[in-house]
């Protein structure tokens, strides 16, 4: 639930309304609040937010490997109105292998932002029309971007042969 | 039967285009609804791609029926190496992504920072920032213009660009040391003191460019030739722009009045006078109309800066942040602990998460910084413009003949470091 400093917040109080289970936390960053939503009802959101709330841009989209802790993932949606001059930042927590909904079909920008994800995180996206890597050649084995993911190294050792 | 393909006929006598009979008058040219389709590679080593970027084209005649851009060739995992380093020295990685536009990317991130450190910047040191930041602004549109004109034909524009782009970057020599990788902006002020003598020489290169803008635009502006390459080539309609994450001068050349340094002012953008030039003709001409106007605004705000630069210091009062003088660091024992701490051990930024943005040359910059509390960052995203905007690469070639997909990407102004961080 919205705690009360919210409840006249731009962003989350409309959702709050239409969507009430969809908001599950509520951080305070220093350039504002942040909204954890559910991530069964992140198209929902999406689409509510577009449509809605003029949020016309989908800015990118990321995530943040918190290894090991669990639930392992927050993917993070940076949406953008031109309209009313207003960012909003959405996040999810995933767990390891969690297929999450695409949101292609609400904004067509999140088919690269989510492409990228899948290729350095190793997130699947349900629904997602072309799923392939982009960053990294299509054979690669491993997500760079996750913690466990050496930065330094060769696969292969050159020197015990 | 043209000598070449005749050529190759003798070459290779199962060649597709040498066994099709070319008396037939649809051997040459489109031919919509049907016939054979080629699929055609485009880079990823092509000059009009200025940089590493694959399109592959499927066409039909010469009209280009889809376009895939592939990316990545330029892959260098930089958000994974800010994860191994200090804060202060994420600052040279930043340098690496937009080649063009430096000093964008160094205010972007030290902007970012600072807002999780909560710094007070000195207006010195603000003032200084917005001035070198509209001088990259100008050098990056006249490497765009230059390569452009290029592209599409105009050999000469491009001497002209480089020329006036030289003297910006010995400019940036002088303040930094460095013409391209400058790494000035730090997080709490600047690198280094402005030297001795700089009003007078940013004066000067704001008087030459404020003439040589000119010239360049009539040079180009009423040829004949650039007008029938770019007036009504390369549109998408702004609907479809902002779905596909497209940015800056393509959003302001279909009219969308959106500029982050008015918006959402940062390093006090707001004391500056300057407009935001728009369009609405949605063409290549329209981009090049808005970006040669953005260009004469930043020499505009160039010299306002220069004229009203505040007296002070150019660095934040924060020692724990900020490295010590060099001869304080040599006289005074405090001085010398925190230059010694900040080098080994960096600094802590309090935990937390923080998304800024500003205007660089070509669109929406912005960083994405999560602390975890120590010296290190946990995560840095970089919403890079150019990611965004060639994604509509591919909506924006649908239909269109082969030769303006030229300067439709040329309009784009993508650097391809800035797309495969």
């Amino acid at each position: 639930m919205l705690p009360e400093s919210l409840e006249n917040d731009v962003v989350a109080a409309p959702i709050a309304r239409a969507l009430p289970n969809a908001i599950i936390d509520v951080k305070q960053e220093v350039d504002g609040p942040v909204f954890y939503i559910d991530p069964t009802q992140i198209v929902a959101v999406c689409t509510y937010l577009k449509e809605q709330s003029n949020f016309e841009q989908l800015a990118g989209i990321t995530a943040v490997d918190w290894w090991p802790s669990v639930p392992r993932f927050e993917i993070v949606y940076l949406l953008h109105s031109y309209s009313q001059n207003q960012r909003a930042r959405l996040m999810l927590r995933v767990a390891e292998g969690e297929e999450v909904d695409t949101v292609c079909g609400v904004w067509r920008s999140a088919n690269w932002y989510e492409r990228e994800v899948f290729d350095l995180f190793g997130i699947p996206f349900r629904n997602h029309p072309n799923l392939e890597r982009i960053m990294m050649p299509a054979d690669w084995e491993g997500h760079p971007l996750r913690k466990d993911y050496p930065v330094h190294g060769h696969k292969y050792s050159y020197q015990d042969e | 039967m043209r000598e070449d393909e005749a050529r190759v006929a003798s070459l290779d006598p199962e060649h597709e285009l040498a066994v099709e009979d070319p008396s037939r008058s649809e051997f040459i040219g489109a031919r919509p609804g049907g016939g054979r389709r080629m699929t055609l590679n485009m880079g990823p080593q092509h000059p009009s791609t200025h940089g590493v970027l694959r399109v592959v084209v499927e066409l039909d005649g010469e009209t280009i029926i889809s376009a895939r851009p592939e990316i990545g060739f330029l892959h260098t995992g930089i958000e994974k190496q800010f994860e191994g380093r200090k804060y202060a020295q994420g600052t040279p990685l930043t340098d690496r992504v937009d080649y063009l536009s430096n000093l964008n990317n160094n205010l972007c991130f030290a902007l970012a920072v600072e807002k999780l450190l909560k710094l007070e910047i000195p207006p010195k040191a603000q003032w200084m920032r917005v001035m070198l930041c509209e001088l990259q602004r100008v050098s990056s549109h006249l490497v765009w213009l230059g390569t452009h004109a290029l592209d599409i034909g105009a050999m000469s524009v491009y001497f002209y660009c480089m020329r006036e782009r030289e003297e910006i970057l010995k400019i940036f020599e002088l303040f930094s040391g460095q013409r391209m990788m400058t790494s000035y902006i730090r997080i709490g002020g600047l690198a280094l003191e402005p030297p001795r003598g700089w009003d007078r020489r940013v004066r000067a290169v704001a008087d030459r460019l404020a003439s040589g803008i000119d010239e360049y635009y009539n040079l180009l502006a009423n040829n004949p030739i650039w007008c029938n390459r770019t007036k009504g080539v390369g549109g998408l309609p702004l609907e479809l722009m902002l779905d596909l994450g497209v940015t800056g001068p393509l959003l302001r050349a279909a009219g969308m009045n959106y500029d982050a340094r008015k918006a959402c002012p940062h390093t006090s953008y707001e004391k500056f006078e300057f407009s935001v030039p728009t369009r609405t003709a949605n063409d290549v001409y329209a981009r090049f109309e808005v970006r040669m106007e953005e260009m004469r605004q930043s020499v505009k705000i160039v010299r306002q800066a220069v004229e009203g630069m505040p007296e002070g210091t150019w660095k934040a009062d924060a020692p724990h942040v900020v490295l010590p003088d060099r001869e304080k660091m040599k006289t005074q024992m405090e001085s010398l602990i925190y230059h010694f701490k900040l080098v080994t051990e960096g600094f802590r930024v309090p935990a937390g998460t923080v998304y800024q943005t500003v205007e660089s040359p070509r669109g929406e910059l912005g960083y994405y910084i999560v602390s975890d509390g120590t010296a290190n960052p946990h995560r840095v995203y970089m919403r890079t413009p150019s990611f965004g905007n060639l994604q509509s690469l591919g909506a924006m070639l649908e239909g269109v003949l082969i030769a303006d997909s030229i300067a439709s990407m040329g309009s784009m102004d993508f650097v391809l470091g800035d797309v495969d961080r």
